[in-house]
């Protein structure tokens, strides 16, 4: 089929493989989790549409719940998010609106930009992501600690990528 | 009717949303309750495989750590062989004692490697390679050198997937062995290195050192297999039981290699108690 097509089957089979395989083990000081898998659905292009994101989503999701035995919990996360990222990125629109044609990168909008992008739908996910998987508020402070933590190592890892990836591109 | 299907349409977005949500909301319910979704785990095939590279890799580092706690196992394995070959002379010696092999060979144990676990997550799994090929089946308890592990959620032909005792779901019967009153331990979702000791009645005077084993009530572990001891009690004023905290005989982040106890006795014995309880719910 198409390039984008192809493009977002590669992307999904990288990100999924990275979470499972190496992210997976790596968890710092037992609070920071990298769930680096979020930033696939981040950054589809603009013009993507929510069911596209959405579906997308929930098979990732159920993908990288499998690894974690945690049927439903991921999924239902990163729909959350996915349903999300469309209207947050019309929250969002800077000055003089998006280029056309564009990923919602952080080469193409700036770092700022990026960052106001990422941070709160990784805190998002992760706030939902843990609150399930505690099974309610018993453990309200030391889940809140994980969900920032996780939140800081998520994002930084994303915009880490981001640089690594965005210097062949331009 | 065709304003109905327009509505439809103009939400779409928010319908497949709401669908996938129930549809997420079904499957942790459906994976809450035990021996839920049967495939949809590391216990299947291809995700048991990939977790079983990257174990690989870990494991390559961690050789010399793990043929030292081998070769620990083996002597202390040798030391019990001997003291049981002492132990059967001294019973055939003994010749009209009772020696009912059905006992004494009750439990049998299937060695497999983990090639998946984690401790740092509220409800952790751990997968190892073996399956109901090997005649591993869910329920059956997993122990590593006489210590608590957890026990068997799912099982494919290969693979199984283990409850471990760090998941804030999994309660286990035990007693303290130097009085000899139940209890019941559970994670509560923190510190991997503890876990809870729980229904301990005030009358009760926990020590620190006390070692906690299995109680012979528990349904999945075989008796005395040890789970911890305790470190710290804590009792108030209104308080009908003990708050106690059990450091865990096994470092679950160490997990390398464990054992399925297999039971011969269990299905005899869970029928008689079908027969005056009724089916376990």
């Amino acid at each position: 089929m198409t390039r984008g097509f192809l493009t977002s089957v590669i992307g999904f089979l990288v990100y999924a493989l990275l979470q499972v395989m190496l992210f997976q083990e790596l968890v710092l000081f037992r609070y920071a989790f990298c769930l680096i898998y979020v930033a696939y659905i981040l950054l589809l292009p603009m013009e993507t549409n929510s069911l596209t994101l959405m579906i997308l989503g929930f098979i990732l999701g159920l993908f990288v719940d499998m690894f974690y035995n945690s049927l439903g919990i991921h999924a239902s996360s990163l729909v959350m998010v996915a349903y999300l990222r469309n209207y947050w990125l019309g929250v969002i629109t800077p000055q003089g609106g998006y280029d056309a044609g564009l990923a919602p990168t952080l080469a193409a909008n700036g770092l700022q930009w990026f960052m106001v992008y990422t941070i709160p739908l990784v805190f998002l996910h992760h706030t939902i992501l843990f609150f399930t998987e505690a099974g309610g508020f018993g453990l309200f402070w030391f889940t809140v600690l994980k969900i920032m933590a996780s939140t800081v190592f998520t994002s930084g890892m994303i915009i880490v990528l981001q640089y690594l990836a965005g210097g062949s591109r331009r | 009717m065709q304003r109905l299907l327009h509505f439809l349409y103009e939400y779409r977005a928010f319908f497949t949303f709401l669908i996938l949500q129930l549809l997420c909301v079904w499957m942790i319910v459906q994976n809450n309750q035990y021996q839920g979704a049967q495939f949809f785990n590391t216990s299947n095939r291809v995700a048991a495989g990939v977790s079983g590279t990257t174990q690989d890799v870990k494991n390559y580092f961690a050789l010399r750590r793990i043929n030292d706690e081998l070769s620990e196992e083996n002597k202390s394995l040798r030391q019990k062989l001997e003291q049981r070959e002492q132990a059967i002379q001294y019973l055939t010696l003994k010749r009209d004692s009772v020696f009912d092999t059905d006992i004494v060979e009750r439990f049998e144990f299937v060695n497999a490697k983990v090639v998946n676990n984690s401790t740092a997550r509220f409800k952790n799994f751990i997968t190892i390679n073996r399956g109901a090929e090997e005649g591993v089946e869910p329920g059956m308890a997993v122990i590593n050198d006489n210590r608590a592990v957890g026990k068997v959620k799912a099982v494919s032909d290969h693979y199984s997937v283990i409850i471990s005792l760090l998941n804030i779901d999994e309660q286990s019967s035990v007693l303290i062995k130097r009085t000899g009153h139940f209890g019941t331990v559970q994670w509560d979702g923190t510190d991997p290195r503890f876990i809870d000791l729980k229904y301990i009645p005030r009358h009760v005077v926990p020590l620190v050192g006390d070692s906690i084993v299995t109680s012979d009530f528990n349904a999945v572990f075989p008796p005395n297999v040890f789970v911890g001891i305790i470190r710290q009690t804590r009792l108030s004023e209104s308080d009908q039981f003990h708050e106690i905290d059990v450091e865990l005989a096994q470092d679950f982040g160490k997990l390398a290699y464990v054992q399925v106890v297999k039971s011969r006795l269990k299905r005899e014995k869970d029928s008689l108690e079908n027969i005056i309880i009724g089916e376990p719910k």
